[in-house]
This record gives structure tokens, C-alpha cells and sequence, in this order.
């Protein structure tokens, strides 16, 4: 069944992709084989990340550049993520209220995400649900993160271009500067231009942009566009920005080597959470976890030790080895 | 690794009274749930593209305008239309009582009226979405 939606995938099924995309999200087994024959499908869209504070206009901002992008034939898949409660479990998903005028436009997809507890500002399975919607067929993929503030970078691991949304009237401008959000800016994008201040924020984060520029040498320095989402103004300027990064990033050779990097780290953290995984299950089971707890509680063991040698037991266990040779045998 | 229920909440029709439609998808956040908030002026296409790309186990209509007779049924068949079968369709706001059976004869799962207590909804959907 599973492989079934794998073809329905490469042959643009909606339907299929919503239901691998949910598979993912719970971790499902069955996402897995379905996500091994979509793979070689994958790498073709080009991802953008829009990420800012909460209420900066990035829904808004992602509905109208989805429609900028649409003008020139481009498919579109929207990735929307939006905070769990740590209380409930549950979640309120309201981006595509802001997104009602590409509802019935066949060639977008758009998915609401919830973090599901996962932090850094995306949601655990994104990068994989990114891997659905290129399979899909969509050529641009937007991803809007969780409303961030200082270190919730994660979308760099995901986005070829990465927006920062700034306003006006978010308290000191300078000192929201300071944080690593502003670090992994490709493209600044000053949303709601119409409210006071914003000249005096283009000001301060281009004067900002310079210091950079100062203390470390860039190849690229992100360019700086004024919007005012709720009324469609500037949003080309925006998609052009994104569109000269992309260009600097295939001529420099970044693009690849961008990739390169993020899949190897990809793969080491997948490999790490099977790892994981796995180990965990083995100690918990034979109820090893729970004995050895009791013994640190009691200090009569340290972590420390602890640690090294359950790494040294696991790596020459018989079923450590025994997983080692099915593998190799198939 | 059981998971979450995902739902739609969709207000079809012109009219502005989204509280009941606010209220229920907060509630039904609160209860666990993962509730996409589709806002107002939703037509049966626009709903039910959401479903489908949300993958929802439920949708959740709501109407206080009197135009429930005629987006409610649509709404049902369109989603047959696209095969979403299994998909848990539950209706509120001011609905006379009378109209009930025929929205449930047109293949509508429940209608809950005003005045409902939040946790009886909950209920019933729990107790009703199907197992993924
Ligand atoms: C508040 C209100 C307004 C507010 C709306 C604010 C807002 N943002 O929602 C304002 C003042 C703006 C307003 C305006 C109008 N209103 Co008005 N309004 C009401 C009122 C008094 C209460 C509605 C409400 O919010 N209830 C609270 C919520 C929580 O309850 P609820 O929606 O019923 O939800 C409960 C259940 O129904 C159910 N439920 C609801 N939705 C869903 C969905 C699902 C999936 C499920 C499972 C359950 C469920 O669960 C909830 C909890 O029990 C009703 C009268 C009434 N007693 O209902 C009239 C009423 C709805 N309004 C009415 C009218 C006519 C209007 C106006 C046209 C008046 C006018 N002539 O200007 C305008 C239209 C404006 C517009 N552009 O749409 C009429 C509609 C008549 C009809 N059906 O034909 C009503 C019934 C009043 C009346 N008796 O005439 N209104
Ligand atoms: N005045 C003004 N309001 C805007 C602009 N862009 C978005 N908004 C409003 O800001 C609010 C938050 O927008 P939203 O896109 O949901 O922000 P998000 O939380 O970053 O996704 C909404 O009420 C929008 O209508 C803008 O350029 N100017
Ligand atoms: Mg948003």
C-alpha cells in the first residue's frame, strides 16, 4: 500500500502526499519505504525559508509571494508550522487563514504543521515533508517557521534562501539584532511598511548589515526589500531578491556544497536517532535502564562510566553483530 | 506513536460569526487535538482542498446564517467526490432542529446546536474519528 503511494506521489496526487506527510509526523513505519522510493525524486524543488517573530506577517507574506511565484508557472508547496501546547498536546494551526486566495489553486499544496514538542522553530518531520512536496512535483517549496526569537534556526537546515521578517514597532530593534536570527538571514524583509518606524528599522538593520560586512567578509550580503503583505506591496521585489540569491548560491558553487553539508548532517542525524532508539529500547526492556538508575541514585556507578560501557557492550554484542551481518548479507 | 486527530474547522458562507467556530477549535486544541483554523467565507472547494491536504480526520462546519441546507450536503459530496469517505463531518451553530435529519440523511455525522457543552462534542469525536 505504501508503495502505491509512492507512484501516486510522483504522479501528483494530493491525497497521498496528505497521508505520507501524517505517516511522518507520527513517526509511522510506514512512511519509511515509501520515503525510500521517493528519494531519488527528491533535491529538484527549491526551498525558502520565511521565519520571524510572531505576527510579523509571514503568513501573509508566504500567501503573496506564493502568488508572485504562481505568476510565473512555478508549482508551489507551503509548509506552515505553528507551536504545540507543551500542556495539552494540541494545537491551534491558523496560517492558512492568511492563505484563503490560493485555497482552490490545484497547483499549491499547502500543509499545516504542528512542533509536536520539537524546538529550534520547525517541526521534527519537516525536512522529510519537504521531501514529499518535491517528489510531488512542486518546483518552489515555502516554509514558515513557528514565531522565533533569538536561536531557533533550524530552517537552515532545511531552506536554500532563508527570509528574516522584521517590523517596525517590536520594541529595540537593535537589540533583537544581537540574536542568531539575524545571523542566518539571506534576505532581510521589512513587512509592514505601512506603520511608523519603518524607515528608521531599514536604517538600522542596513547600518548593521554594513558593521557585518566590517567584521567578516561575505560573498553575499543579504539585501534589504520593504513589503507591506496585507497589500501586495513589494512582494516582487522580494521573490527578485531571493531569485539573485539563488543565482549567486548555483554560480559560487554554494548551492551544492550547501546541500552536501545539510544531507551529511541529515544522514548523522537520522543515524543517531535509530541509533538511539534502539539502544534505549534494549535497555528499557531487559529493565538494564532501571538496575543501573538505581545504582547511580545509590552512586555506586557514575554516568560517566556507565555511558562507556554500555557503547563498548552494545558495539561488540551478539546482537549488535547480528544486525551487522543481516545487513551485510541482504 | 498513536496519532494526533487533526481537524478542519471551516465557517462556509458570508456572514462573520466566527465565535463558535473560534471557541470549538480552541476547545478542541485544548482537548489534544491538532485544529486547522481555516477562517471565514470558505466555499465546499476551499474546505475540502484543506481537508485533503491536511489530511483531516475531522470536519467541523459551522453556520449561523441559515445557509447550512446547501453547504453542508455540498460539502459531503465533494469529499466523496475525492474519496475523502472516512472523514468524521460534524456541523453547529443556529440550526433549526428540524433540518437535523435531513443534513444527517445527507451524510452529515452530527449537528450540534448552541448551547452543546464543549466536552459532549469532544466526545463524540473522539469517540467516532476513525483509527489512521
Ligand atoms: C454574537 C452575534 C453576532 C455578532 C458576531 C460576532 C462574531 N465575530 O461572531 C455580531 C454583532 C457581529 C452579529 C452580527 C449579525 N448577526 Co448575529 N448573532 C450573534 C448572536 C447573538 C450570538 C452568536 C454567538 O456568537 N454565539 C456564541 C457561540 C459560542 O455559539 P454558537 O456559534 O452557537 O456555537 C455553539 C454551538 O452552535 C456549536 N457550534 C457552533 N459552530 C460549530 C461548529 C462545529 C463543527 C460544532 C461541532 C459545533 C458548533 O457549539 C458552540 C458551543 O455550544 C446570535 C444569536 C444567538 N443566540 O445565537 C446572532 C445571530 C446569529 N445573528 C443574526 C443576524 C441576523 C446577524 C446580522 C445579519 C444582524 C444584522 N441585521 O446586522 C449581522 C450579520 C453580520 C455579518 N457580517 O455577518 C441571526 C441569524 C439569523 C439566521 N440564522 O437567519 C442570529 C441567530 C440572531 C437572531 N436570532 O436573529 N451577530
Ligand atoms: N498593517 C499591516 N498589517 C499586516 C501586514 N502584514 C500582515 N499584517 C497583519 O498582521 C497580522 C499577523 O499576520 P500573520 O501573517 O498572521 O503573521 P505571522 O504570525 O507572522 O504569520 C495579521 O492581522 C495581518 O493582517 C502589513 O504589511 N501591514
Ligand atoms: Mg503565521
Amino acid at each position: 500500500m505504501s508503495v502505491e503511494y509512492a507512484a501516486q506521489i510522483l504522479e501528483g496526487s494530493h491525497r497521498a502526499a496528505a497521508r505520507l506527510i501524517s505517516w511522518l509526523e507520527d513517526e509511522d513505519e510506514r512512511a519509511y519505504e515509501c520515503m525510500r522510493q521517493l528519494y531519488p525524486h527528491t533535491g529538484r524543488a527549491y526551498v525558502i525559508g520565511i521565519t520571524g517573530s510572531p505576527g510579523a506577517g509571514k503568513s501573509t507574506l508566504t500567501n503573496g509571494l506564493a502568488r508572485v511565484i504562481r505568476q510565473s508557472g512555478l508549482r508551489v508547496g507551503i509548509v506552515a508550522v505553528d507551536p504545540s501546547s507543551p500542556f495539552t498536546g494540541g494545537a491551534l494551526l491558523g496560517d492558512r487563514v492568511r492563505m484563503n486566495d490560493l485555497a482552490d489553486d490545484p497547483d499549491i499544496f499547502i500543509r499545516s504543521m504542528a512542533t509536536r514538542g520539537f524546538l529550534g522553530g520547525m517541526a521534527k518531520a519537516a525536512a522529510d515533508v519537504v521531501k514529499v512536496l518535491d517528489a510531488l512535483g512542486k518546483d518552489v517549496i515555502l516554509i514558515e517557521t513557528v514565531g522565533v526569537g533569538q536561536d531557533e534556526v533550524d530552517i537552515v537546515d532545511v531552506a536554500d534562501t532563508t527570509c528574516v521578517v522584521l517590523v517596525p514597532g517590536l520594541g529595540d530593534a537593535i537589540q533583537s539584532m544581537k540574536a542568531g536570527i539575524m545571523e542566518i538571514a539571506d534576505v532581510f524583509v521589512i513587512n509592514k511598511a505601512d506603520h511608523a518606524g519603518a524607515d528608521m528599522l531599514n536604517a538600522e538593520v542596513c547600518a548593521r548589515i554594513e558593521m557585518d560586512a566590517h567584521l567578516r567578509k561575505r560573498e553575499w550580503s543579504a539585501p534589504v526589500n520593504k513589503t507591506v503583505a496585507v497589500e501586495s506591496v513589494g512582494l516582487d521585489e522580494m521573490w527578485l531578491s531571493i531569485e539573485s540569491h539563488r543565482k549567486y548560491l548555483l554560480e559560487s558553487g554554494k548551492f551544492y556544497d550547501n546541500r552536501r553539508e545539510r544531507t551529511s548532517r541529515e544522514a548523522l542525524r537520522m543515524i543517531h536517532g535509530e541509533l538511539f532508539r534502539v539502544v534505549r529500547e534494549q535497555l528499557e526492556q531487559s529493565g538494564r535502564l532501571d538496575a543501573a538508575v538505581e545504582k547511580l541514585m545509590a552512586k555506586k556507578l557514575d554516568p560517566y562510566t556507565l555511558m562507556r560501557d554500555t557503547v563498548t557492550e552494545w558495539l561488540s554484542s551478539s546482537q549488535c553483530k547480528r544486525r551487522h551481518d543481516e545487513d551485510t548479507q541482504s | 506513536m498513536a496519532g494526533k486527530i487533526k481537524m478542519i474547522m471551516a465557517k462556509p458562507g458570508l456572514d462573520g460569526h466566527d465565535r463558535g467556530a473560534k471557541l470549538l477549535a480552541r476547545v478542541c486544541a485544548e482537548a489534544g487535538m491538532e485544529v486547522v483554523y481555516t477562517g471565514l467565507r470558505q466555499t465546499p472547494e476551499m474546505i475540502v482542498a484543506a481537508a485533503e491536504q491536511e489530511d483531516a480526520d475531522v470536519v467541523g462546519l459551522s453556520s449561523l446564517s441559515g445557509v447550512h441546507n446547501y453547504f453542508f450536503p455540498k460539502v459531503v459530496e465533494l469529499m466523496k467526490q475525492k474519496g475523502l469517505n472516512d472523514v468524521l463531518l460534524v456541523g453547529g451553530g443556529i440550526i433549526p432542529e428540524e433540518d437535523y435529519d435531513f443534513l444527517k440523511k445527507s451524510g452529515m455525522n452530527a449537528i450540534f446546536g448552541p448551547g452543546t457543552p464543549t466536552t459532549e462534542i469532544v466526545d463524540f469525536i473522539r469517540t467516532n474519528v476513525r483509527k489512521r
